[in-house]
């Protein structure tokens, strides 16, 4: 299980991957970012949450300093008890909101990934 | 390029309209404002609808076609306009280039959308169907975007909580007036403070309701107004621009990038700056919202709309009233019609027609927000005689 980020030919990293990063550079190589801890930038408890998802949902957007270069995500946190300026690490959960519960269809995408825990 | 007009405007109900469905409320406002600018359907050219989910809702999808059967517009040129919650301000844009390239003489724009018979989870996940993969599996709602997005802006202006509860108390105030708003009841803002928390810090009256409703615009070169009316409309500035799909991916959570970049468009073709503008409907659909397309849009520096706010600056009566119409948040907001609202308001207000809400008015702008920030349409609008 990894967090696939993607480092472009001009350096700059992107969370999800696209095709072509900034000035249309292409992706040079992928990094892991749960090998990373990241640092919270802004949180939110969710409770009006849509079908399949838990409960609360406390979600967080982090920052990730990949050797000088940043990169964000956003992510579920594994507790309510969050701030702004925590350091982070990635958790891997195999099922984060239960796949067909909402409109999506569930083979179109990964249910996979990661949540934030505190460190 | 002769300018493009706009010679009559509708909108119907918004709220729960329990027996009419997504066709029933597109030819409500359709025929309304087909009466209201005085033009035969038979001479109706182009039809665009601005909606986002009516498959996903209801399980009718082409509903421009059937909107022009319906109120016997055929065989007028029929379009859907989708571009989430800026579907309506993408139908303006539409319009506008029908009419401006020549191509059509008189183009009827509907927006609409049907979706209280949805429970708001559902209604939730229908519109958060528009984020990516990596985002979606999180459970992420546009209303969780706007809770990070609140904090986030708090916290690095130190702007006071009460700010936002004080957009929400205006904008419920301004509803009070608008016949056709959802929520037509004043607030105080200890009651928005004090509201079930949906997305920390944001509370339930921060965010606008889950709305059906419709709302319609006409629209034709100046010359053909000119036949029409003594008295009209111009859409003198509009554009529109987008940001990236991934919303943490934003170098400033707090700057909209695809409001600044429509907002300069619009401007630039309009020759006019955020100082011309004397009323404006910004797409409120959670309060934070509102300061950033004031500061997007050169009504406030960055970090400061709070201030404005706090001032009365925005109030009806106050230098740039902001939401007459009550806003999403009071008026409601059926995701489609929207925008098309919005417009329905401005013109309104240019020609002299919003009744308790008039103001003092010769250029007004529209803001349409799809997505959080991912799509945005600026149009401004001029009174023409």
């Amino acid at each position: 299980m990894t967090m696939e980020a993607i480092r472009y030919e001009d350096g700059s990293i992107s969370y999800p991957g696209h095709p072509r990063g900034p000035g249309g550079a292409e992706p040079a190589e992928t990094i892991d970012l749960s090998e990373y801890t990241a640092e919270v930038v802004t949180w939110t408890t969710s409770t009006a949450t849509p079908p399949g998802v838990r409960e609360p949902n406390t979600m967080a957007i982090v920052e990730f300093d990949v050797e000088g270069e940043s990169v964000r995500a956003l992510g579920q946190v594994t507790t309510d008890d969050v701030e702004t300026g925590d350091e982070v690490q990635p958790v891997h959960v195999d099922e984060l909101r239960e796949p067909g519960a909402g409109i999506r269809e569930p083979d179109s995408q990964d249910w996979d990934g990661y949540r934030f825990e505190p460190v | 390029m002769e300018r493009v007009a706009i010679i009559g405007a509708s909108m119907t109900q918004f709220g729960q309209r329990e027996d009419e469905w997504i066709l029933d409320l597109l030819a409500e406002a359709g025929l309304e404002c087909l009466e209201d600018a005085g033009v035969d359907a038979a001479d109706v050219e182009h039809l665009y609808v601005s909606n986002m989910a009516s498959g996903e809702f209801e399980g009718q999808t082409g509903v421009p076609n059937a909107l022009a059967h319906d109120i016997d517009a055929v065989p007028a040129y029929t379009q859907r306009v989708d571009q989430t919650s800026s579907s309506g301000g993408a139908g303006i844009y539409a319009a506008w280039q029908s009419v401006a390239s020549g191509a059509s003489d008189m183009t009827l724009l509907v927006g609409g959308e049907k979706m209280t018979h949805r429970t708001t989870g559902e209604a939730t996940d229908v519109i958060a169907s528009l984020t990516h993969p990596a985002e979606y599996k999180h459970g992420v709602t546009l209303p969780s975007f706007a809770g990070l997005t609140a904090r986030h802006y708090l916290e690095k202006f130190d702007a006071p909580r009460e700010s936002l509860a004080k957009v929400a108390v205006k904008n419920h105030r301004n509803g009070v007036d608008n016949p056709n708003a959802q929520f037509r009841k004043e607030i105080d803002e200890e009651t928005a403070l004090e509201s079930p928390i949906v997305a920390d810090p944001l509370r339930l009256y921060d965010f606008c309701p889950i709305t059906d409703g419709s709302a319609a615009l006409m629209l034709c070169p100046e010359s053909v107004a000119e036949e029409y009316a003594d008295e009209y409309v111009v859409v003198s500035g509009i554009d529109g621009a987008t940001d990236t799909h991934v919303v943490h991916e934003r170098e400033d959570p707090t700057v909209m990038g695809g409001v600044v970049e429509s907002g300069k468009g619009a401007y630039e073709m309009s020759g006019r700056d955020p100082e011309d503008v004397d009323v404006a409907e910004l797409h409120d659909m959670f309060t934070i919202l509102e300061f950033l397309q004031m500061e997007g849009l050169g009504f406030a520096e960055q970090g400061e709309a709070w201030k404005l706010v706090e001032d009365g600056y925005t109030e009806r009566d106050g230098e740039l009233p902001i939401n007459t119409s009550g806003g999403l948040k009071s008026k409601g907001h059926p995701l489609g019609a929207s925008g098309v609202a919005q417009g329905v308001e401005i013109y309104e207000q240019l020609m002299g027609e919003a009744g308790p809400r008039q103001v003092d008015a010769d250029v007004g702008l529209c803001c349409n927000v799809g997505g959080f920030g991912n799509c945005v349409i600026t149009t401004i609008m001029e009174a023409a005689q």
